[in-house]
């Protein structure tokens, strides 16, 4: 019985905390330096911009959806605004500009996804390419755009000293996109969990058609979701080009998508919605670390990290299908 | 008879005096006329020459292309780039597009985004009578010409620099690898090395790969500063990732005791980045020098008569490691004023 019960407990979360915490252990072991303060807060800002874009994938996936064009709004949406900053418009237009420009986006996606039936993994993986290809094109004439001295995104380098005061924590230590990250993910935990339209999320990618039928606003609701994941996507590419004082619109093309997606899954975040929150992002995101940190401390070739990635996340789906077996009363035909 | 005899005599007179002017038309010629101008007009006159770099959209290919446009449509060439933007699959097709399409070009400028992927493609371009150059990128393909670094001695350069920034410190140097498949990486990789050698009390204590990406050099160049505190210089393959190991020194507050040498395309950025001393020292490609030999080799190409695929000529670019002492007002080149024509 006992065993039983043991198995029940099992959730994916829980494998994977458990994963995290041996890796982590391992490594605590074996690794010189691992254990260090630095290196920890290392662990958790390497993975601050992957955890905030899964945070809005999270928010995306719950609900029974997808949103492969995450990583090319983050890119394009910066570069274009840092575009304009270069080419000499004032700094709120430009602001104004793209903010609409990445809430087009999202809606246009939620549109494809909520009204015109489109599953989200072809309107966005259409949406995608279309913004990268549209902004490289027309909008921004070089992969990496510098940003101009003096921007107030060089201030997001560091938390401000007023901020480090009114709050009497000594917060100047951690990097700030560990703060935000914990921010983002705090915020959209409070929505998911405190709020009427957090629950329709979760009933919507439980059952869609009962959400329906209870009167809840599905479509409008589907919409909102993709414009929320383009605003949190807008916001990392923020924090990349402070922290970086550029943004390379070459991560289009890298693996970054498929990361933000393997940090959801491993977390414990069913593909197939309705399950897992922020909690689980947040697990996924430092076994990912972890592991990263951990590769790079050893010296692993690049192609082998990707193998090792890979093979976890393919162990991840795996055994998201035998725990959060799919419903055969809800599954339904362009169900990702 | 007497009229026919007077207009014959008349008709000999003309004929002669044409004659006469002649010859003396044709000696004038070759006192004065450049015997070479006909035959290189005719030569190089509407002769393509398309170049295809890895992407369009960073600073050396949009140099290259700039310059070379301007020297090939002056010499009464046309010009054409394709952009595989980082693409190898694209590019690849793009070559094919290009050998196999109706207007086929007589000149293809390749720059290769690896050892070996294009060489059956470059070879069918010769057999259709194309010259291939490559660039930048070395590739294992007798190309008609190689123009470029010679990423070994730029290796070298930039093992000199690290060594000489760090004297009278701790010996420890990292590098941040481009990836393990391109010639600019490996070669550069081996020239450090040799360097190395031959400062025994060297060691280089981490080699991560960046991939060509900025935040995986910042997160390799963070895990490598604190594994190995006393590091005193970091190597990174390219300034387009070194933006990212510049951003880890400067988050370990390390940028005093940490020397950042990297190499790169030589614009304007390099050489601010050197100025406020994010890069301790760059080897700088020299564009114009760069292209113009490009420029050079694709025209002796086309009046060589030799048959493309059957010789290899390998031009190396004349490099140096630049740092913050010697940069001058013309250390770098401004891609903006290159466009906007400025030569």
């Amino acid at each position: 019985m006992a065993s039983i019960k043991f198995f029940r407990n099992l959730t994916q979360e829980r494998i994977v905390f458990g994963l995290a915490l041996a890796v982590f252990i391992a490594c605590a072991f074996t690794l010189n330096g691992f254990l260090a303060t630095d290196n920890l807060i290392a662990i958790v800002r390497s993975v601050s911009v992957l955890g905030i874009l899964a945070v809005g994938m999270g928010i995306v996936i719950i609900g029974r959806g997808i949103d492969l064009s995450a990583v090319a709004i983050m890119a394009m949406s910066v570069a274009w605004y840092l575009q304009m900053l270069q080419s000499g418009v004032p700094g709120g237009q430009a602001l104004a500009l793209t903010l609409a420009g990445v809430v087009a986006i999202g809606l246009i996606n939620g549109f494809m996804v909520a009204y015109a039936d489109v599953p989200a993994i072809f309107a966005t993986l259409a949406s995608g390419a279309f913004v990268y290809g549209f902004c490289r094109s027309q909008l921004v004439h070089q992969d990496a755009t510098p940003v101009p001295q003096g921007n107030w995104i060089e201030g997001l380098e560091q938390i401000p000293d007023w901020f480090d005061q009114a709050v009497h924590i000594p917060l100047a230590a951690i990097p700030v996109e560990v703060f935000f990250f914990s921010s983002f993910a705090f915020v959209a935990f409070l929505f998911l969990r405190f709020t009427k339209w957090g629950h329709y999320v979760y009933l919507m990618g439980d059952n869609f058609m009962a959400a329906r039928n209870m009167g809840i606003p599905v479509r409008p609701m589907t919409v909102l979701r993709y414009v929320i994941s383009a605003l949190i996507a807008f916001s990392a590419g923020i924090l990349t080009a402070a922290s970086l004082h550029s943004i390379n619109v070459r991560v289009v093309n890298s693996t970054l998508l498929y990361d933000v997606i393997l940090v959801v899954v491993i977390g414990g975040i069913g593909l197939s919605g309705g399950k897992g929150g922020m909690r689980n992002v947040i697990v996924g995101a430092l076994l990912i670390g972890i592991m990263l940190n951990g590769m790079t401390i050893i010296d692993i070739p690049n192609i082998y990290q990707n193998l090792i990635k890979a093979t976890i996340l393919l162990v991840a789906i795996v055994v998201d299908s035998l725990v959060n077996p799919r419903d055969e009363q809800t599954a339904q035909q362009g169900d990702i | 008879m007497k009229l026919k005899r007077m207009l014959a005599a008349i008709a000999l007179v003309l004929l002669g005096a044409l004659a006469v002017n002649t010859v003396a038309t044709a000696a004038d010629d070759v006192g004065t006329q450049d015997p070479g101008a006909k035959p290189y007009a005719e030569a190089l006159k509407g002769k393509r020459v398309v170049l295809i770099p890895m992407a369009m959209g960073f600073d050396l290919a949009q140099g290259w292309a700039a310059y070379l446009k301007h020297e090939v449509e002056n010499w009464g060439g046309v010009f054409e780039t394709r952009d595989p933007n980082w693409d190898v699959n694209a590019h690849a097709q793009a070559i094919t597009d290009v050998i196999s399409g109706a207007q086929k070009p007589d000149v293809l400028v390749i720059h290769s985004p690896d050892l070996n992927s294009f060489s059956k493609l470059l070879k069918k371009a010769q057999k259709e009578g194309i010259y291939v150059v490559l660039i930048d990128n070395p590739m294992n393909f007798p190309a008609d010409a190689f123009v470029g670094s010679n990423w070994y001695h730029l290796g070298e350069l930039e093992a000199e620099a690290a060594v000489k920034a760090c004297e009278g410190k701790s010996k420890q140097i990292g590098l941040v690898q481009g990836d393990a498949a391109n010639a600019s990486s490996i070669y550069q990789y081996n020239g450090i090395m040799n360097v190395l050698k031959q400062h025994p009390d060297f060691k280089v204590v981490a080699e991560p790969f960046s991939n060509w990406d900025p935040t995986t050099s910042r997160n390799v160049t963070t895990t490598m500063l604190q594994q190995n505190p006393d590091i005193c210089a970091v190597i990174d393959f390219w300034d387009g990732d070194a933006t990212g190991a510049s951003a880890a020194i400067k988050d370990a507050g390390k940028t005093d005791q940490v020397a950042l040498v990297t190499t790169g395309g030589g614009e304007t950025v390099d050489c601010k980045a050197l100025e406020d001393g994010t890069f301790y020292a760059v080897v700088m490609t020299e564009l114009a020098g760069q292209s113009r030999d490009m420029n050079a080799i694709i025209k002796f190409l086309l009046q060589s008569g030799v048959k493309p695929g059957t010789s290899t000529t390998y031009i190396y670019t004349l490099e140096k490691a630049t740092t913050k002492a010697d940069l001058k007002p013309t250390s770098c080149w401004d891609l903006k004023s290159l466009q906007a024509g400025a030569f």
